[in-house]
């Protein structure tokens, strides 16, 4: 028994990702036409033509009827898939094994959520029957907690961790700005971010991913057919997935500076490609920034610094699109927006530009050309009980 | 013989200022404090908060509960079955409400001194009335809670020596179901009424104490006529000072709950060898005669006397109140409402939603620490913000949970709490009841230390 990983017997050979915002104009059978149409047309295929699809969407529709309807599928297995803010990741996961198993040909991962039809700001959990002593938090405030934690843990002063915080979230503004799909593409200087309220903690609204609309798709096949869809296709070295069983919530050893789901999911995928240093051998990586604390605390359970070294490392610009390891160039959660069920897709959409040399000049990565792995990561939940997410990808080398 | 085993009382920390009404309603108020119930109690969390106590030093369980209020949280549904679950109580324990009048307690009081085991008597009220009444000045919310029993169930504090009722029907206060708000009759005519009933009833009572009225050192008035009582309380022939304070300036009167919280009082008062006797008016007089013993001092409560609970008040403004109790439509939250509890899970789930009591511990009945903690102004609640911790218990146990009775802008890590029944919120008229954690009013939080958001 073991976790053995896929590597580089599958390859994403086309993927589409629709501009994430509030599309109050547009519904979840447009938002999934997009989609999968720039999916289609990147590798001339027709939706006839892939055999079997997986449909990550949270809380957006129920069954594979929600994708096989709009495309009109004629005979097609369509499987919905949910996993939390890792939706997205685990529709692309299940297509990636379903090819590299032989059971299909050609298979398509759909990542999709329309939240803006609710009528509430922010995102609303689908009420499970229960007994009426669940936590009812929001995801913000659960997150707020890691930013005091750290503090207190590594001897960072208040002020200061704030100031990191608006670091982080500045990043990912300015990387927004440099791209059409993003929600938010406006530069938010450093300063402005400190003056804004708090609303949960000590975090204000422009700590927290943007809400949007959107979708993503990929085509996946086994790599030796790739070469018949496209002539740059990516491969898949990584697909790690981790559930957590809850137990940080209660465990009196847990301390809110890290999330041991993401540091598993990211030692499990880090064996299947064979990164040894992640920080050097990574051209770049997109991870789940739901919450500035969450990004923070990220660089360090994925191996990208030294616990309790994350701060610094921010604020020395490493992980800036010209840093020494950019982070989410294409604005992350934050300015890209989190349309839960297509984030996880949408961030390899980035590794599928980056890594190609499609990415734009301006929000084009320095070690284009020079480093061919990059990350993606997703996670879902709250600290001490949340599920986690890594894929590693690379170009044919 | 029969008599009181153990007692308890719950006096909620918030208090209104009675000056701060006649601004806002036009008239109203006076001068002193009300007790008010925080958005998340009602009469069965505050009955809860009062059994501990009282259960916290006693002999024996009851075999009996009683719960007694002119508030239920339900009709057709019984409400000490919650109480009788928060108490993690024997399943052959039996619950009973007696509600809707004010001399509901005096009703359960009789049934707990002639039955043959062990009895609760818990009582409650959430008294509300008008803005600008005087039922909203006088009132206050508060409960008491007595552990009836024989001498072999254990040291009695206080002996059973008499006790007489009086019965009259005619009209004083009344009220109909649902309503906010009791109307009353022309007070001179009540006034002519109860003075005598009162007499008479206490005549009756020192009879079959075969003591003198002379003899009673403590003299409990209780009863919904301001005037009466005041009036009973000149006319009784007790010993000087003999009259228990009313806790009208610092509690208000707390409808059903006032014959027992005043005889907690008396109780937290009162030496060894005293007579206490309680008096109370509603639709005909009721007396009951006690003689305290030496076991007085072992049974008083862990913690929390209710000159205790009156000095750890936290103000409310008058706004606050009249949103808590629905008086003043304030913007709800723009979240979506809570879906309403499931009766079967919850079923399924007793012990820990209302004994919070789980395989790793009883958490209850422990204090613990605020290991990290946060303010939500974005989630659901009928008070936001929601402020939050992650509680370290003394037995190693953690749990993350809301906090209660707190000022979002005093929490700290490091702060000592304990825990507390309430309920969160209501959705399709249930009362989602759970637990959450206060600060211990014994030790405050240092002013200017906190957060300051």
């Amino acid at each position: 028994m073991g976790s053995h990983g896929i590597r580089d017997r599958v390859a994403i050979v086309g993927m589409g990702c629709t501009r994430f915002a509030e599309h109050w104009d547009k519904g979840l059978d447009d938002l999934l036409l997009a989609a999968t149409g720039e999916a289609f047309t990147a590798t001339g295929l027709t939706s006839a033509d892939v055999d079997a699809y997986w449909l990550g969407t949270a809380q957006s529709g129920m069954s594979g009827i929600t994708l096989a309807r709009p495309l009109q599928l004629e005979g097609k297995p369509v499987t919905r898939v949910e996993n939390f803010c890792a939706t997205g990741s685990e529709a692309l996961r299940q297509a990636a094994y379903a090819v590299a198993s032989g059971a299909y040909d050609v298979a398509m991962a759909v990542g999709v959520e329309k939240v803006k039809d609710s009528g509430y700001q922010g995102l609303n959990a689908f009420p499970i029957p229960s007994d009426g002593t669940q936590r009812s938090l929001t995801a913000a405030a659960m997150f707020s907690m890691v930013a005091p934690a750290y503090a207190r843990r590594y001897g960072v002063d208040e002020e200061e961790i704030r100031h990191v915080l608006a670091r982080i979230a500045s990043k990912n503004h300015a990387n927004g700005a440099r791209n059409p799909k993003a929600q938010f593409r406006r530069e938010m200087p450093v300063e402005r971010l400190l003056s804004m309220p708090p609303v949960a903690g000590g975090l204000s609204v422009f700590d927290c991913a943007g809400v949007a609309d959107g979708a993503a798709a990929a085509i996946v096949c086994r790599v030796e057919d790739a070469h018949r869809f496209t002539d740059n296709p990516l491969l898949i070295k990584a697909l790690s997935f981790v559930a957590g069983n809850g137990s940080g919530l209660t465990d009196p050893a847990y301390d809110y500076t890290h999330f041991p789901e993401c540091e598993r999911a990211a030692a499990d995928a880090y064996a299947q490609a064979g990164i040894t240093d992640p920080r050097a051998e990574l051209a770049m990586a997109e991870v789940h920034d739901c919450f500035t604390p969450t990004e923070l605390v990220l660089m360090e359970d994925l191996g990208f610094c030294e616990r309790g070294t994350a701060w610094k490392e921010v604020l020395a610009g490493t992980f800036d699109l010209d840093g020494d390891l950019p982070v989410n160039p294409d604005g992350g959660l934050k300015s890209f927006g989190h349309p839960v069920g297509a984030s996880g897709l949408r961030m390899i959409y980035e590794v599928w530009l980056q890594l190609r040399g499609e990415a734009p000049a301006e929000r084009r990565i320095p070690s284009y050309g020079d480093k061919a792995l990059a990350l993606t990561h997703n996670l879902g939940g709250y600290p001490g009980e949340m599920v986690s997410f890594v894929g590693i990808y690379g170009t044919p080398g | 013989v029969r008599g009181i085993l153990g007692w308890g009382s719950h006096v909620p920390r918030g208090r209104l200022d009675r000056t701060t009404i006649a601004p806002v309603a036009g008239g109203g108020g006076g001068k002193g404090l009300r007790a008010v119930a925080s958005y998340d109690e009602d009469t069965t969390t505050m009955a809860v908060e009062a059994a501990r106590r009282a259960l916290s030093t006693a002999p024996v369980p009851p075999s009996q509960l009683w719960f007694t209020t002119t508030t239920p949280a339900y009709l057709d549904k019984t409400n000490a079955t919650a109480i009788h679950a928060a108490l993690r109580l024997d399943r052959e324990t039996a619950a009973f409400d007696a509600n809707g009048s004010t001399r509901s307690t005096l009703a359960a009081m009789s049934a707990a001194l002639d039955a043959s085991v062990p009895v609760l008597v818990t009582a409650a009220d959430v008294r509300t009335g008008r803005p600008g009444s005087a039922e909203e000045s006088n009132g206050g919310d508060a409960a008491a809670a007595v552990l009836i029993g024989e001498e072999s169930d254990g040291d009695l504090v206080a002996v059973l020596l008499g006790r007489a009722s009086v019965t009259e029907e005619f009209l004083d206060r009344w009220r109909t179901p649902g309503e906010v708000a009791s109307r009353t009759w022309e007070e001179r005519f009540g006034e002519t009424k109860y003075v005598p009933l009162a007499q008479e009833a206490l005549k009756l009572a020192v009879a079959a104490a075969a003591i003198g009225i002379e003899e009673i050192d403590r003299l409990v008035i209780a009863g919904s006529h301001e005037r009466a009582c005041a009036a009973v309380a000149k006319a009784a022939g007790a010993k000087p000072g003999a009259a228990v304070d009313r806790l009208a300036a610092t509690v208000g009167n707390p409808g059903a709950a006032q014959p027992l919280l005043l005889l907690a009082t008396a109780l937290e008062q009162a030496d060894s060898g005293e007579i206490i006797a309680v008096l109370t008016m509603s639709d005909g007089a009721d007396a009951l005669v006690f003689r305290t013993t030496g076991a007085l001092s072992r049974r008083r409560p862990a913690a929390g006397s209710v000159a205790e609970q009156i000095a750890a008040g936290l103000p409310i403004s008058y706004g606050r109140y009249l949103a808590w109790r629905g008086l003043l439509p304030v913007e709800p939250p723009r979240r979506p409402e809570p879906a309403r509890p499931s009766a079967s899970a919850a079923g399924r789930n007793t012990d820990w939603k209302f004994g919070l009591s789980s395989t790793a511990g009883l958490l209850a009945s422990q204090a613990g620490t605020v290991t990290t903690f946060t303010v939500d102004r974005l989630a659901y609640s009928p008070s936001p913000p929601v402020v939050f911790a992650v509680v370290d218990f003394d037995d190693g146990e953690r749990l993350p949970v809301e906090l209660t009775d707190v000022d979002a802008g005093r929490v700290r890590v490091g702060m000592r709490v304990d825990m507390t029944f309430r309920r969160l919120f209501t959705a399709d008229g249930i009362a989602n009841y759970f637990w959450k954690a206060r600060p211990i009013a014994s030790a405050p939080p240092e002013p200017g230390e906190g957060r300051d958001d």
